[in-house]
């Protein structure tokens, strides 16, 4: 299967098998107007299976977004048909309105325009912290 | 506000502050009338988003001891929360009519929020199951005052362990001390959480046992925490009735216990201390109320940037 390369735009490679849409989701690529193909199970030499997205123009990405998604993800921005940029992403410290806290007992479940904030505790263990309630992410 | 510093979590202070507030609250014990007038023409509001009229008497007692003035409520009807005002704006509001605020309120995370917006310092006088940085003060003034150190020190803590806040707190502070050793005594449901033995007890270095069983301890402690199996953390009222009455102290129990433990509660307790040990001088509890009144006084002093 081959999908066109792009003149400009961005592909984002390395994406964890099976975290495409995800990403996709997060990233509110839905919302674009420009072509976005997705491809799933692609082989990988590093990864075994890996996922990638190509989006058929430049835009600005919230890189903490695709850190917090996967850390071992690669973003290669595509100008005239030429990689001008490759960037390696890392977690970041600190994630706001990507996840949501489900502690009941959180500010946030009452107060709902407050930023969902959460902070990396454990970048080892990838374990996040609401920033109100110190909740684990996912808990 | 980030030019405004207000007091959320305990581990926001240094071990050389904590010392510094200790050492001031202990100057406070000695000499009362030194620091009468140091709040002249301050104005403290205790914004009690729930009730707790120990705490909100403690701060209004301290305020009024340094010559400073409060107002505020005392539950969450009596105030615009009623008509569903958020906290930061009835934070922004009160922080034009005082100098620093006092802030209780059952939600995790609320004095994060009201510091955020407040144009004055704001102390977190309990959120919820989550922080009360101003008890872990008072258990440490009373732990130093009781034990005129704190270094090498075993402390036992005793009863629910999962969600007393206090407990999470202490541990937090005591961590940081050498010789610090810790012994859980709690129901396996209302064991300490395991992030704390994680992030707080094994990241630093601390010995700690673990045990259902409260005299085959009692003899290792120096400082024994009793906590009351609280009512309005469970969303079980059957698991609540399961556990209430796990772990009773009565004067048998002390038959073990050094000469020179302390027994200390944040209060209010139920029955989880019998009214019988009182009377035993190593019940410290009620010592330990009279330390939060000075603690709180060296605090907002702190806080409002006052020597």
């Amino acid at each position: 299967m081959t999908i066109d390369s792009i003149k400009n735009g961005i592909v984002i490679d390395h994406i964890a098998a099976g975290k495409a849409m995800e990403l996709y989701n997060i990233l509110g690529l839905g919302r674009l107007d420009c072509s976005v193909a997705i491809l799933k199970n692609v082989v990988s030499g590093k990864l075994g299976k890996k996922d990638i997205i190509k989006i058929d123009t430049n835009l600005d990405l919230d890189w903490d977004v695709i850190g917090y998604v996967d850390p071992n993800i690669t973003v290669n921005i595509i100008q005239d048909g030429k990689r001008v940029e490759k960037r390696q992403l890392k977690l970041p410290e600190r994630i706001t309105n990507v996840i949501r806290c489900k502690n009941p007992r959180c500010i946030t479940s009452v107060e709902q325009e407050l930023p969902q904030v959460f902070k990396l505790t454990d970048r080892e263990k990838r374990v996040y912290r609401c920033l109100y309630c110190e909740t684990q992410a996912g808990k | 506000m980030e030019n405004v510093r207000s007091l959320i979590d305990i581990l926001e202070l240094s071990t050389e502050e904590i010392d510094r507030l200790v050492e001031v609250g202990t100057k406070i014990i000695e000499d009362p009338a030194a620091y009468a007038h140091k709040c002249d023409g301050r104005i403290l509001a205790t914004l009690f988003f729930e009730p707790s009229t120990r705490t909100r008497l403690s701060f209004e007692s301290a305020m009024l001891s340094l010559g400073g003035q409060v107002l505020g409520f005392s539950e969450a009807s009596s105030s615009s929360a009623a008509k569903g005002e958020s906290v930061a704006d009835t934070v922004r509001t009160v922080s034009c009519y005082s100098d620093i605020i006092a802030m209780r309120h059952p939600k995790e995370g609320a004095p994060l929020v009201a510091s955020q917006h407040s144009l004055v310092p704001v102390i977190n006088a309990g959120d919820g199951g989550h922080n009360h940085p101003t008890q872990t003060l008072t258990d440490l003034l009373t732990i130093h005052h009781e034990k005129g150190r704190f270094e090498n020190l075993t402390v036992g803590f005793c009863g629910d362990l999962k969600f007393g806040r206090t407990v999470h707190s202490l541990i937090s502070a005591m961590s940081r001390y050498k010789g610090t050793k810790i012994v859980l005594v709690s129901p396996e449901e209302l064991k300490l959480p395991s992030y704390v033995k994680k992030e707080v007890l094994k990241k630093n270095g601390i010995p700690y046992t673990q045990t259902t069983n409260l005299e085959a301890v009692m003899p290792d402690l120096d400082i024994l925490y009793m906590t009351r199996v609280q009512r309005e953390r469970f969303f079980n009222e059957e698991d609540y009735l399961r556990l209430k009455d796990s772990y009773i102290l009565t004067p048998d129990k002390l038959l073990g216990a050094k000469e020179d433990l302390s027994i200390l509660h944040p209060l209010p307790r139920v029955n989880e201390i019998s009214v019988a040990v009182d009377k035993d001088p190593r019940a410290a509890y009620f010592r330990q109320v009279r330390y939060g009144r000075y603690i709180r006084m060296a605090l907002i002093m702190m806080l409002l940037g006052i020597e």
